[in-house]
């Protein structure tokens, strides 16, 4: 197996907030890996630094081999690297169909930029109306995304993201704003639909039931450090992980607009 | 029936109407709907400005741009005909809009107005300082035909009014079927939310910039069927309360229809007409209260009573 996405020294501060110190890690190809942490961890700057959001204070990020350390996060998109939003980035007077025929529409217009894209040969409109029904989120086709339910912008919010076909897709916390019941009909929803792609999958998650049950490995970050990083079941026994993450109280959303 | 279509069918039977109404139209009224019609053009600009989120508060620049280069072209270039004028004011204006753009796609909100307000003030500026184009007196335009009728005569009044009519069709209809594109779909997408279209793999400022220039071509050719109607160009196609008159328009028909800066800016020159005659001095106070109205009563714009009609019927 070899990293579809590395990172050495990754370093970012806010005037006095480091919030990634030196992170060093390689992500393989077609494996599914937690990211877990408490509030302010880093988790986030993380995946906006890899995908192009913020720049990096130090350090660079390669992926396929390539290095993409400051590259626009449209370009990013283009290379494959796809990700959802921890608080639902969507077009709120748009309707969900024609929030996911935004995405749809740039590829379709643009095939040659994109690696991967899920259209095919398909017309975008076909292509929405699938991945509406996909999803299980036909009945609200036609609302815009504005009145829709917290958990139903969660869903369509990764479902866009998903009209590039991507080589490694970035989740920051599927599951918040999902009520307890939902969060594993969600995540098999979410995980079906694009590991039958062999999709490489990273997603922050604060529930640890979530995280064992889906992932093969673990990162955990304290502070901007990453404490560690292995297989689920030592990483969850690490007894400094389970003093500075696992013990927290259950933390929700952040403050940060993504 | 697709929306596209059936809106060009609805800008189709508007322009026969249009056609068939002519030779009934007193000279004042042949006038008032030529003109409102050459401001519809920049208002439609502006409707896809407003969708994309942004208000230009500086139009005025790219009608003046049409209007003078209409105007020096049919000197310089000896160009006699109606038709080349109009063009050469909707290029030259997108021209202008191509290069200002590349500063002015950076800006968002107030900026953007104001920054764009800024660039209409450099060139009233400009303007009133040339005396090779009359400065303050502007100058006239020297066009001899309109689709080869002499331009001065009864025929040729028909003749402007066609064009107008015939511009305005071309644009809302163009319009219309790019704002139901891939591409046009982005502009309401960038109104929502810039960061995620970025995320989509598209540039924000690219979108932008291009909607900025087919505003302007758009302006350019409203400022150059101004021109000729009126057979006179002065700086104050720049001035701002021109540039604030097109928003003025754009507010009152609202966003909803390629059909409604049409309507909303025939509406406004009768209104004006009306109360410029009722009440010569206090005709702005007028304009002002039709304004106020509109906003309180129908902030989506007067378009938007045929939109609620038609959802009650359904
Ligand atoms: N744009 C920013 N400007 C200033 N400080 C920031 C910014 N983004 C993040 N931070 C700070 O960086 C630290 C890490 O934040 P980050 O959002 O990455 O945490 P997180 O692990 O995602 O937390 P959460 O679980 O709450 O989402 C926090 O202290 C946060 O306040
Ligand atoms: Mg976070």
């Amino acid at each position: 197996m070899s990293p579809i996405l590395e990172s050495r020294g990754l370093t970012k501060t806010f005037g006095a907030v480091t919030a990634a110190r030196d992170i060093s890690l390689s992500i393989e190809e077609d494996t599914v890996v937690g990211l877990i942490g408490g509030n302010g961890a880093g988790k986030t700057t993380f995946l906006n630094l890899v995908t192009g959001y913020l720049k990096p204070t130090a350090g660079t990020v390669r992926f396929q081999g390539r290095d993409i350390t400051g590259m626009a996060p449209r370009r990013i998109t283009r290379l494959g690297i796809c990700r959802s939003f921890q608080i639902p980035q969507v077009f709120d007077t748009l309707t969900a169909y024609e929030n996911l025929l935004v995405g749809l529409g740039i590829v379709s217009m643009g095939r040659k930029a994109f690696v991967g894209s899920n259209l095919g040969t398909a017309r975008p409109e076909a292509v929405a109306d699938e991945m509406l029904e996909r999803f299980h989120l036909r009945e609200y086709r036609d609302e815009p995304a504005s009145v829709l339910p917290e958990g139903v912008r969660k869903l369509l919010d990764i479902a866009m993201a998903l009209a590039v076909k991507p080589a490694i897709l970035l989740l920051d916390e599927p599951t918040s704003g999902v009520s307890a019941d939902e969060k594993f009909s969600l995540m098999d929803l979410v995980l079906g639909a694009i590991r039958a792609d062999k999709v490489t999958v990273l997603f922050v998650e604060h529930d640890m039931d979530i995280v064992r049950r889906y992932t093969q490995r673990i990162l955990a970050f304290y502070d901007g450090k990453v404490i560690a990083d292995g297989d689920s079941a030592t990483v969850l026994s690490n007894p400094e992980v389970r003093r500075l993450v696992v013990g927290e109280p259950a933390p929700e959303e952040g403050a940060a607009p993504c | 029936m697709t929306s596209f279509r059936r809106t060009t069918l609805g800008l189709g039977v508007a322009l026969l109407v249009m056609g068939l109404a002519a030779p009934l139209l007193p000279k004042w009224a042949l006038f008032l709907v030529t003109i409102a019609i050459a401001k519809g053009m920049v208002a439609l600009g502006l409707l896809l400005l407003m969708r994309t989120g942004l208000v230009s508060f500086g139009q005025g620049l790219y009608f003046a741009a049409g209007a003078y280069a209409a105007g020096v072209g049919s000197q310089a270039l000896d160009l006699g005909d109606a038709v080349p004028m109009v063009l050469l004011g909707g290029l030259t204006a997108a021209a202008v809009a191509a290069g200002l753009g590349l500063l002015l796609a950076r800006y968002r909100a107030i900026f953007f107005a104001m920054l764009s307000l800024a660039f209409s003030m450099i060139l009233y500026g400009l303007l009133v300082k040339t005396s090779a184009l009359g400065s303050t007196d502007g100058f006239n335009v020297a066009a001899r035909t309109v689709f080869g009728l002499p331009i001065g005569s009864t025929l040729g009044r028909y003749g402007v009014y066609a064009l107008a009519a015939l511009c305005a069709f071309g644009a809302a209809v163009g319009l219309d079927r790019y704002l139901g594109s891939y591409l046009g779909r982005l502009a309401p997408a960038v109104r929502d939310n810039e960061l995620r279209v970025e995320y989509m793999g598209a540039s924000v400022r690219n979108l932008v910039h291009l909607n900025l220039v087919i505003a302007a071509a758009m302006a350019g050719v409203g400022g150059a069927l101004t021109a000729l109607a009126v057979g006179h160009i002065d700086p104050e196609m720049a001035y701002w309360t021109t540039s604030g008159e097109f928003v003025f328009v754009a507010i009152l028909s609202g966003t909803a229809s390629v059909a409604a800066p049409f309507a909303g800016a025939v509406l406004l020159e009768l209104l004006r007409s009306f109360a410029y005659e009722h009440a010569p001095n206090t005709w702005q106070l007028v304009m002002g209260s039709a304004m106020l109205a509109v906003i309180l009563f129908l902030p989506e714009g007067l378009w938007s009573i045929f939109r609620r009609r038609r959802r009650a019927a359904t």
